[in-house]
């Protein structure tokens, strides 16, 4: 049976599917990439199944040998792709295009350029053993596969949705930002205000609406945590009782720091919402590096 | 029947309604999930809201607030299915401190929590987490002031207006007031979670 044998990782790779549906009601979120967008266009870059489960890849690191040949596609953040041969020889290879791997390739994803989540699909999908219906790792909820490790075997499945009808596409975001640019653009996140925005000031609104928020070290899949040039102050103080939120809420804890909930996050929440990305922008949002600067564009 | 709710935006592709109150709102919640509205992926609860989101493929902002409208839920919300029992020993930490809080006595306490049916309000603080909600004479008492840093699994308290039994050992500031040997939560099992929205809820007093 071919598959993939993980032989490096990274700070974090883990499984993702389009996630684990209808079980709100017991407390369990939906999971899934964080980047969407790019997911989808791994999978379909390799013909699979739109359920297929792939890898997600928090700023490279990993590297994977195939047992028997594979094709496989890596898109989002992109990494410099290194294929090794079980001969020694090496080859580079593109994001966003059709690699195919013989038996004994290596194949390897240095740091990224720009962005911070890359998606690994292989032709056939990632054939672990769902969880709750889905092979997705939920890093809040501790449901799913376990985060890869070196020595882990990815049985290839099956899921696979007709032949791969182009070799590369464009992707979908604009490259992101580089938190190693001395003076790096702030990338523009879209907006609609509300379900809470009622419960803020016209100056955290303001802050909201000019201000330049930095990305914080301490983001995860549950949430990219902002810091901005002043706290979100509240106009109404009294505790808001727990509410369901959605993905790309902009919730505002005590601190006043926002919190841009990714795949991870909780069912429902303490602290009000002040704004939702739109779902472009979520997929945008989750490719943002510790130290990635952001403006928001609010619409009402 | 209760009155319309307040319509908020949450995003591109959610609407919030939020209600008077928790029991409009359990009220709402369960005729929405009846009315199965077309283009609505889901409904998400919460104390005094439901989350709908919507896929506007299928349906619009406008046409989902329309059916909600329409609605006319039952005053008194009715639980889904048959009552889950859930055996507690009356033996936690808070107990005393938690009944003198209400002006009883703890066996008046236990008394009052096994002598009315729960329902399942809403959940999300961790899988299989139910916020329990009760009619008759009310057990609301504030949270710890300092929450603890590790509540064992099974662990049956009361915060807010609610009751709650911990799926797993967390950090938490709940008033424990006992404990059960009930599975609140097994991925092996169909549903995993023993308490659902919807799901009534009666504890029984068991002998440690």
């Amino acid at each position: 049976m071919s598959a993939l044998e993980v032989v490096a990782v990274g700070l974090l790779a883990t499984e993702q599917d389009r996630g684990r549906l209808g079980l709100l009601d017991q407390g369990v979120g939906v999971s899934g990439p964080a980047d969407r967008a790019s997911a989808a266009l791994a999978n379909r870059l390799v013909a699979n199944a739109p359920d297929a489960a792939l890898v997600e890849v928090l700023f490279g690191g990993l590297a994977v040998r195939a047992h028997g040949a594979a094709l496989v596609a890596a898109t989002g953040a992109y990494a410099p792709l290194l294929v090794t041969s079980a001969g020694g020889s090496a080859r580079t290879a593109a994001m966003y295009e059709l690699i195919a791997l013989a038996h004994g390739d290596v194949l390897q994803l240095g740091a990224p350029s720009s962005g911070l989540r890359t998606y690994l699909a292989v032709r056939g999908g990632a054939d672990v053993p769902p969880v709750l219906g889905s092979r997705s790792t939920d890093t809040l909820a501790g449901l799913g596969p376990a985060p890869l490790a070196v020595g882990a075997l990815l049985p290839i499945g099956a899921a696979v949705d007709g032949e791969p009808s182009v070799d590369a596409v464009a992707p979908p975001w604009g490259g992101g930002t580089r938190a190693a640019d001395a003076a790096p653009p702030a990338a523009v996140l879209e907006a609609l205000l509300g379900p809470r925005d009622d419960w803020f000031t016209a100056e955290a609104l303001s802050t909201l609406r000019t201000g330049v928020f930095a990305v914080s070290p301490a983001s995860d899949r549950v949430g990219v945590r902002l810091e901005g040039p002043a706290p979100l102050e509240r106009a109404i103080a009294r505790e808001l009782p727990s509410e369901p939120v959605a993905t790309g809420s902009l919730q505002v804890p005590a601190g006043g720091h926002p919190i841009v909930f990714l795949a991870d996050h909780p069912v429902t929440g303490g602290y009000p919402v002040i704004a939702v990305l739109t779902e472009a922008s979520i997929d945008r949002a989750a490719q943002l590096a510790p130290g990635a600067l952001v403006r928001f564009r609010l619409a009402r | 029947m209760s009155a319309a709710p307040r319509v908020l935006r949450a995003g591109e592709r959610g609407v919030l309604l939020e209600f008077g109150s928790l029991a409009e709102a359990v009220a709402w919640r369960a005729a929405l999930s009846e009315a199965a509205i077309p283009g609505v992926a889901d409904a998400v609860s919460g104390a005094r809201t439901v989350l709908l989101r919507f896929d506007p493929s299928l349906t619009s902002r406008a046409a989902v607030l329309d059916a909600v409208l329409a609605l006319a839920p039952a005053s008194d919300a009715a639980a889904s299915g048959p009552a889950v029992t859930i055996p507690v020993v009356y033996d936690g930490p808070d107990l005393d401190a938690t009944a003198a809080l209400l002006g009883l006595s703890a066996a008046e306490l236990v008394a009052a929590h096994t002598g009315r049916t729960w329902l399942c309000a809403f959940g999300g603080f961790a899988p299989g987490f139910g916020y329990l909600v009760s009619d008759g004479p009310s057990l609301e008492v504030p949270r710890l002031d300092s929450p603890r840093t590790r509540v064992p699994a099974s662990a049956v308290g009361l915060a807010g207006e609610f009751s709650g039994v911990y799926p797993r050992a967390s950090p938490g500031g709940w008033r424990l007031i006992g404990r059960t040997d009930a599975v609140l939560w097994d991925t092996a099992r169909t549903p995993p979670a023993l308490l659902a929205v919807g799901t009534a809820v009666r504890f029984e007093a068991v002998p440690s």
